[in-house]
């Protein structure tokens, strides 16, 4: 009998994962320019495998049916375990890459921990992804220094976005009973041990872009990690999910 | 934002096989640090590359093809600059 919270440990892994790609792949076709427009592309599509990777793994330990497709098109929101910062706008491009540089250095500091659990399926996945997820930094960081360092309207675009997405952040380190439970059995990784070098990362990276980091102890939104979303995740899965929902078992 | 006001930039990739960097395309970015991802992003997500140039496409000088007479044409003639009529001497090996 596998254990519950390793499940819902790893979906959390596979929604953050699959809900920005999610979002991200609303550029396409729409990017800034054709070159940005692929480069944003290409880092959803990164996110869909580790996504992938991840989902396989849960489908494996529920048994039964399960499988990533199940997974990932055919449970409502309620089920759905991603942090709200990967579900929320996209906004502008300077919201965009602003979300994306917060994420992909969450992400690098997890997966560099998760590299090293004792469950193995999750330490080959997370050793696989930090590779792209360490381009995804490289990339994101840039743009947020180009727009926080630019012009006045640039730079007055990415403060906007950093108003409206920091309060997304807190929601990262604060651990829920299945990331608590998955710490303890020694397989998971503390949220509260990589905060301080997402912090550090972030400062370093704002101060180049001139960006000032928002006060300490503002008001936090929660909840994602549970399963209580915002409004925006509906609109995702209605959309993500379509083809399943009105042709079930559809293959192409 | 406007696809103009970035200056075009020439590529060139070096596969993995390959010794030379060979000229891939072109592409826009306001940098030479973004037209290296950019080019990263756009030329090389089949693996065709293990290592990029870019040049800014200013930088390029080209011959001018109504020159074309008076720079190749001579050449065609002149059969005996390819090294194709000296005998080798047996002792030369690798050649």
């Amino acid at each position: 009998m596998t254990k519950q919270y390793l499940i819902d440990y790893t979906l959390q892994l596979a929604d953050n994962a699959l809900i920005l790609a999610q979002r991200n792949s609303e550029w396409c076709g729409h990017g800034p320019v054709l070159e940005q427009d692929i480069a944003i592309s290409n880092i959803s599509l990164d996110l869909i495998g580790q996504a992938r990777n991840f989902y396989q793994y849960a489908a494996t330990l529920i048994g039964g049916n399960a499988t990533e497709d199940s997974l990932a098109y055919l449970r409502d929101a309620i089920d759905f375990k991603n942090n709200l910062i990967s579900e929320i706008l996209n906004g502008d491009w300077a919201q965009t890459v602003l979300r994306q540089f917060l994420v992909s250095t969450y992400q690098f500091y997890l997966y560099d921990a998760l590299q090293k659990s004792p469950d193995q399926q999750l330490a080959a996945i997370a050793e696989k992804a930090l590779k792209e997820v360490t381009y995804h930094v490289r990339w994101s960081s840039e743009w947020v220094i180009r727009l926080g360092d630019g012009t006045s309207e640039s730079k007055q675009r990415i403060e906007k976005a950093l108003e409206e997405i920091w309060p997304y952040t807190g929601e990262l380190f604060i651990p829920v009973q299945h990331e608590t439970d998955a710490v303890t059995a020694g397989i998971g990784v503390d949220p509260k041990m990589i905060e301080e070098n997402w912090k550090q990362k972030v400062s370093t990276v704002f101060s180049e872009a001139t960006l000032t980091l928002p006060p300490q102890n503002i008001w936090m939104h929660t909840g994602g990690k549970n399963g209580i979303h915002t409004e925006y995740l509906g609109y995702i899965l209605a959309e993500m999910q379509f083809m399943q929902r009105a042709y079930p078992s559809a293959e192409w | 934002m406007s696809n103009t006001e970035w200056p075009l930039w020439e590529v060139f990739i070096r596969s993995k096989q390959g010794l030379d960097h060979k000229h891939a395309g072109s592409l826009h970015a306001a940098d030479a640090q973004m037209a290296i991802e950019n080019a990263r992003d756009v030329y090389t997500r089949r693996m065709e590359g293990v290592s990029i140039w870019v040049v800014e496409s200013k930088y390029i000088h080209a011959s001018n093809p109504t020159e074309a007479g008076e720079l190749y044409d001579p050449a065609n003639d002149k059969a005996y600059r390819h090294p194709t009529f000296y005998n080798l001497p047996d002792e030369v090996k690798h050649m």
